[in-house]
C-alpha cells in the first residue's frame, strides 16, 4: 500500500477544514508518519512492527479566545466536530492577551530531506540489517541488543489568512549495544540520516562489538576532574540541552544561565571558549530538516553562538513583539564548528584522558547554571600517551555545558548525531562525582 | 446509516469509499465512543484475518485515547487542547515471533489488513528467531469491562471551573513572593478494547489526572532564581482529587504541606511561592554523610527507579540492552533466595489493582486479571515484573498482569506496575521520626534524578531541604543532592513511618522500550530514615 497524501490532497482536505470553521480565524496542521522497526535482543529478533498514522490539529480562535483539538479520522462529519468542538473550546477559554493569531503566507526555503530509498524499506529489509547486526556481535562471542526504525512522513499547514506550508522527510535511525557474553563489557553505537543508503548497519555494528571486548576488564579510578574526550553521542545531548534555554524570554525574565544580576541578558557576550561556534541550519544537507516550524515561521539559517559570543536568542512571536525584534524561532538542527581531524587524531594527541563514547541519563540538577548530572556508559577508556590503555569503571558526573564549552582543549571534524553535527572534542577539568558498578 | 450496518456492508465487500484509507460514509465514530459489539465485530475480523494468515495466537486492541490539557503562565490561559486518537493495534504469533501493526483505518478491511501485515511481519523475522515465544496460559475472560472508580471525570468539569482554578493558583503564587507561575491541568481517558484468540473480550476505561505548577522567585540584585514544584501527585482518579478535602492534607514535622488522596491546588501554590523565595536565604550544604528523612512526596521516585525498574524482567534478560539498560538484580542473585535488597524494614510490593493508583486496570494489555505480589520480603528480593512471555523463565506458569502499550499505535510490552513501600508495623509519626536524628536532611518533594543503566548508582534532588539538628528541624538548606548505591540505600533504611502517614506520587511519563512508549504508574510510601548517606553541595558558578 503506498503511504501517505501528495502537497495537494494535504491542501484540500485542510482547506475543508478551513471552509467549516465559523471562528475569527483558524489554524490546520497536519502531521502523517507511516514507520516500520525492528527490535532484537539476546541475539534475537523480539518485536518488530509498522506504523500508520495521519494526526491532524485544528486551532480556532475568537479574538484573543483560543481552542485546540486534534484527531485522526477525516470523514465530514469528524471534521465537522472537531471543527466545532475548537470553537467551543474557544469561546468558553478565557482571553489569552499572548494570543497572536495566524499569520500570513511566509516565505520559506527549500529543503531535502525525503530520499525514496528510505520511503521503500520494507520488512526483509529490516529484518537483514538486524541479522547483520547480530552476526557482527555473535562473531566475537558478544551479544546484540539493537533497534532499527524507518519513517516515511509528512508535515503540512494551512490557516485562514491563506499561509500554507508543506514538507515531505524520511529517516532513519539504527543503534546497537553489544555486550561480551560474561557480562563485563558494553558497547554502543547510534547512527541517524534520512536517506538510508547512507547507512551501513553491519559496519556500526562492528564498532559497537569492538567497544564491547575493548571495554572488559575496567579498572576502578578515582573520580574528580579530568581531561576527556568526548565521542559526539557523549556531548549532544549536554549541547542541545544548553541550545534549548537560550530562550530570550527566560533570559529577560532573570530565570536563565543566560540572565544578569541587576537585569538585562548576557545576549552579545563571550560565556564560552573562542573556538565554540553554533549555527543551524535546515537546508545544511547532511542534517536537513523542514523549513518552518509548528506555527509557521520560517526557519532560517542562524548563528547561536559565534567564536564563544552569545550572538541570539529564540524568541515566541509574542515576545518578539513585546521587545520589537525579529521572531527568530528556536533551531531545527545544531551544527558546532570543529577542526579537521578525526577522533583518532584526537587521542593520540592526549598525554592523559578519558575517552567517554556515551552518556546517560541526563538531567538538569541546576537550571541557573545549567548543571547536568548523567554518567558514562557502554565503554569508557583511560587514554595515555596518546593510547588506549585500558577500560575504566563508569563515572557519575556533576558538569555544566557552559563550563564544558570553556575548558575545550581541541575539536575534531563534526559528524552527524541525531541529526546535528558535532565535533569529537578533548576537554580540560570535566567533573567526575561518582563511581558506577554498571557494565 | 447505523454504524453496524455500515459494518456488515463493507464486512460483505459492498462498500468502502477509501479517502487516505479511510471510510467516509456511515461513520460515526468521530468524537464520539463506537459501541461495544460494533468493537468485538472489528476485533474478530482481525482475529480471523490473523489465524487465516498462520498465527497461532493473536490479539487486537481498539483504542480512543483522549487527553485535555489547559495551561497558563501567570495569571493567562495559554492552551486549552482537547487531543484525540483512534485507531488499532494487531498483535500475532507467527512461526514463533511476534508481529505487530497498527493502523487508524478501522474499518473491516483496514483491521483485516493490519492483521495480515502483523503476520507478514512475524514472518519475515522468523527466520532470526533461536527463542521461540512460550506464553503462559491465560483462560478466555469472555466479555467483560473495567472502569476506573471515581466520583467525576475530569473531562465533564466545566471548562472555566477548570480556568478559575488555574487563575486562582496562579493569583495565590502571585500575591505571596512568585514572580512567575506556569501551571497545568491534565487529563487522560483511555477507552481499550482488547480481544484475543484465548476468547476474552474486554472494555476499559481508564482515567487519570495531574495537575501541576512550578514557581519561579527571582532575585534581582543577586541574578538568581528559586523554584519550587507543586506538591500535587498524578492520580487514577477523577476530579474529586481537585477537592481539597482536609483528609488530603498532610504538615510535614517541616512545616511544609503536602497532600495524600485529596489536592489544593490554590493552597499549595501559596506555599509554595514563599517556600521558593525563601529558598534564596537557605544555608547551602555541607557536603558529606547526612541521615536522610524522606517524605513520600520525594521517595515515589527513588522507589520508582532503585526498585520498580531493576526488576523488570525484561531488564534483566537483556531485552531492554540497548535503550533502558540491564539490571543489576539478575537471576542468580534472585535464586540464591537470600539477596539482601534492603534491611528487614524494607518490603516492596507491586499491585496493579491499588486505589486511585496509576497503574490500576482490571486486566492489563494482554487480558490478563490484574493483582498484587511481593517483589521484595523483609529485604530479600523474591520476585520480579513478567508478563506472558516471560514467566516461564521464573518457572512460574502464571502472568503478574502488567503488560501495557500507550496507543493503539504501540506494541504492549512489560511495564512497571504500582512499586510501593510497605509502612512501618509499629505505630510512628514523621515528627517521633524525626525526633530520633542526630545530624540529617529531611527531603520533601521530587526533584532531580538520575541513575546508571544497570541501576546501582542514582543522584536525586529534592523541592526543600531542611537541616535536622539533635532530633529538631533547624532551618532551610539548598544545593542539596544525595547519591548512593542501590542495594547500600535500602540496607541503610532503618526506620518507617506507619500506614496513617501512607500517601501515592508517581509519573505520568515513565519510558521506556523502543519506539519509546510513556507509562503511568504510582508509589506509595510513608515517611522513612535512610542512614548515612552521601550528600554533594550542587552549586556552581559560571
Amino acid at each position: 500500500m503506498s503511504f501517505g497524501m501528495t502537497e495537494t490532497q494535504a491542501r484540500e482536505l485542510m482547506q475543508r477544514v478551513l471552509r467549516l470553521s465559523k471562528a475569527d480565524a483558524c489554524e490546520v496542521n497536519l502531521n502523517g508518519n507511516a514507520g516500520g522497526n525492528v527490535r532484537y535482543a539476546r541475539n534475537t529478533v523480539s518485536t518488530a512492527g509498522a506504523q500508520e498514522d495521519v494526526q491532524m490539529v485544528i486551532q480556532s480562535n475568537f479574538g484573543k479566545r483560543s481552542g485546540t483539538v486534534t484527531l485522526n479520522e477525516f470523514t465530514d462529519e469528524s471534521l465537522q466536530r472537531a471543527v466545532a468542538r475548537s470553537e467551543e473550546l474557544a469561546r468558553l477559554a478565557p482571553e489569552d492577551p499572548e494570543f497572536m493569531g495566524p499569520m500570513e503566507q511566509q516565505q520559506y526555503m527549500k529543503t531535502t530531506s525525503w530520499f525514496q530509498p528510505t520511503a521503500g524499506l520494507t520488512a526483509e529489509q529490516r529484518a537483514r540489517a538486524a541479522e547483520a547486526s547480530i552476526q557482527a556481535a555473535k562473531s566475537k562471542d558478544c551479544t546484540a541488543a539493537g533497534f532499527w526504525q524507518d519513517n516515511d512522513s509528512f508535515a503540512a499547514m494551512a490557516n485562514s489568512k491563506g499561509l500554507f506550508a508543506w514538507d515531505k522527510s524520511t529517516g532513519v535511525n539504527f543503534s546497537v549495544t553489544v555486550r561480551t557474553n560474561d557480562g563485563t563489557g558494553s558497547g554502543y553505537v547510534t547512527r541517524d540520516e534520512n536517506d538510508v543508503s547512507k547507512l551501513d548497519a553491519a559496519a556500526a555494528s562492528r564498532i559497537a562489538t569492538e567497544k564491547a571486548v575493548a571495554s572488559k576488564e575496567a579498572r576502578a579510578i578515582e573520580p574528580g576532574k579530568y581531561t576527556v574526550i568526548l565521542e559526539p553521542e557523549a556531548s549532544v545531548e549536554l549541547i542541545q540541552n544548553m541550545a534549548f534555554n537560550m530562550g530570550a524570554r527566560g533570559a529577560d525574565e532573570g530565570r536563565s544561565f543566560l540572565s544578569k544580576p541587576g537585569g538585562g541578558t548576557k545576549l552579545g557576550e563571550k560565556l564560552f571558549d573562542e573556538r565554540l561556534t553554533i549555527t543551524s541550519d535546515p537546508g545544511n544537507a547532511e542534517v536537513p530538516t523542514a523549513a518552518w516550524t509548528g506555527d509557521g515561521r520560517a526557519l532560517k539559517p542562524m548563528t547561536w553562538i559565534d567564536k564563544g559570543v552569545v550572538k541570539n536568542l529564540f524568541y515566541s512571536r509574542y515576545w518578539a513583539r513585546e521587545k520589537n525584534v525579529e521572531a527568530t524561532p528556536a533551531p531545527s538542527n545544531l551544527i558546532m564548528a570543529g577542526g579537521t581531524g578525526s577522533l583518532e587524531d584526537l587521542i593520540r594527541d592526549t598525554r592523559r584522558g578519558i575517552l567517554v563514547t556515551r552518556t546517560w541519563y541526563i538531567r538538569t540538577v541546576d537550571p541557573q547554571t545549567l548543571l547536568y548530572t548523567g554518567l558514562t556508559r557502554d565503554g569508557t577508556f583511560y587514554v595515555e600517551n596518546g593510547r588506549i590503555k585500558h577500560a575504566v569503571k563508569n563515572f557519575r558526573f556533576n558538569e555544566s555545558p557552559v563550563i564544558m564549552l570553556n575548558n575545550i582543549d581541541a575539536l575534531a571534524k563534526p559528524v552527524r548525531i541525531r541529526g546535528n553535527l558535532i565535533p569529537p572534542m578533548r576537554l580540560r577539568d570535566f567533573t567526575f562525582t561518582s563511581l558506577s558498578d554498571a557494565v | 446509516m447505523q454504524r453496524r450496518d455500515f459494518l456488515q456492508l463493507a464486512g460483505a465487500g459492498a462498500l468502502t469509499v477509501p479517502m487516505f484509507g479511510r471510510p467516509m460514509a456511515g461513520w460515526n465514530g468521530a468524537l464520539t465512543p463506537i459501541a461495544t459489539a460494533d468493537k468485538k465485530l472489528l476485533a474478530d475480523t482481525a482475529l480471523a484475518a490473523a489465524r487465516g494468515a498462520g498465527a497461532t495466537y493473536a490479539d487486537v486492541r481498539i483504542g480512543r485515547y483522549l487527553n485535555q490539557f489547559i495551561q497558563s503562565r501567570e495569571r493567562k490561559i495559554q492552551g486549552v487542547t482537547n487531543t484525540e486518537s483512534f485507531g488499532c493495534g494487531v498483535r500475532v504469533i507467527a512461526n514463533g515471533t511476534w508481529g505487530f501493526a497498527a493502523t487508524n483505518d478501522v474499518s473491516v478491511d483496514g483491521i483485516a489488513r493490519a492483521a495480515r501485515q502483523a503476520v507478514a511481519i512475524a514472518k519475515a523475522d522468523a527466520r532470526l528467531q533461536t527463542e521461540p515465544v512460550k506464553l503462559a496460559a491465560q483462560s478466555g475472560q469472555g466479555e467483560k469491562s473495567w472502569k476506573t472508580p471515581m466520583e467525576k471525570s475530569g473531562f465533564d468539569v466545566p471548562l472555566q471551573e477548570k480556568a478559575d482554578l488555574l487563575l486562582a493558583t496562579a493569583d495565590a503564587a502571585l500575591t505571596n513572593g512568585a514572580d512567575y507561575v506556569n501551571a497545568l491541568i491534565f487529563l487522560v481517558n483511555e477507552q481499550k478494547y482488547f480481544a484475543s484468540t484465548d476468547g476474552s473480550y474486554i472494555d476499559q476505561d481508564v482515567h487519570r489526572i495531574w495537575p501541576t505548577f512550578t514557581v519561579t522567585a527571582v532575585d534581582q540584585t543577586s541574578g538568581k532564581f528559586e523554584t519550587r514544584d507543586s506538591f500535587s501527585s498524578p492520580m487514577g482518579m477523577g476530579w474529586e482529587y481537585m477537592s481539597a478535602r482536609p483528609a488530603g492534607k498532610v504538615v510535614t514535622p517541616a512545616g511544609a504541606t503536602v497532600y495524600g488522596t485529596y489536592y489544593d491546588m490554590v493552597e499549595d501554590a501559596r506555599n509554595a511561592a514563599k517556600e521558593a523565595r525563601a529558598k534564596h536565604t537557605a544555608k547551602s550544604v555541607e557536603a558529606g554523610k547526612w541521615d536522610v528523612v524522606l517524605d513520600p512526596s520525594h521517595l515515589w521516585l527513588t522507589i520508582h527507579e532503585s526498585v520498580g525498574h531493576p526488576l523488570e524482567l525484561d531488564r534483566v534478560l537483556g531485552y531492554e540492552a540497548n535503550y533502558a539498560g540491564t539490571s543489576f538484580a539478575t537471576l542468580d542473585k534472585w535464586r540464591s533466595g537470600s539477596f539482601k535488597y534492603g534491611s528487614e524494614n524494607v518490603t516492596l510490593v507491586a499491585d496493579k489493582t491499588q486505589p486511585h493508583a496509576l497503574g490500576s486496570v482490571g486486566w492489563d494489555d494482554e487480558g490478563v486479571p490484574t493483582k498484587r505480589w511481593d517483589l521484595v520480603t523483609k529485604g530479600t528480593l523474591k520476585n520480579y515484573q513478567a508478563i506472558r512471555d516471560q514467566v516461564h523463565v521464573l518457572g512460574q506458569n502464571e502472568s503478574h498482569g502488567c503488560c501495557y502499550a500507550d496507543s493503539w499505535s504501540s506494541v504492549q510490552f512489560q511495564r512497571m506496575p504500582n512499586v510501593s513501600l510497605e509502612p512501618g508495623t509499629a505505630p510512628v509519626t514523621p515528627e517521633q521520626l524525626v525526633s530520633g536524628v542526630e545530624k540529617g536532611i529531611y527531603i520533601v518533594g521530587d526533584g532531580s534524578y538520575s541513575i546508571d543503566q544497570q541501576r546501582y548508582n542514582f543522584q536525586f534532588g529534592g523541592q526543600l531541604f531542611y537541616e535536622i539538628a539533635n532530633g529538631k528541624i533547624t532551618g532551610m538548606l539548598k544545593d542539596v543532592a544525595y547519591q548512593s548505591n542501590t542495594q547500600e540505600f535500602w540496607n541503610a533504611c532503618t526506620a518507617l513511618c506507619d500506614r496513617r502517614d501512607y500517601r501515592l506520587g508517581g509519573s505520568f511519563f515513565d519510558g521506556k522500550g523502543q519506539p519509546g512508549q510513556v507509562s503511568a504508574v504510582s508509589h506509595g510510601a510513608v515517611t522513612t530514615r535512610f542512614n548515612g548517606v552521601n550528600v554533594i553541595n550542587t552549586a556552581r558558578r559560571i
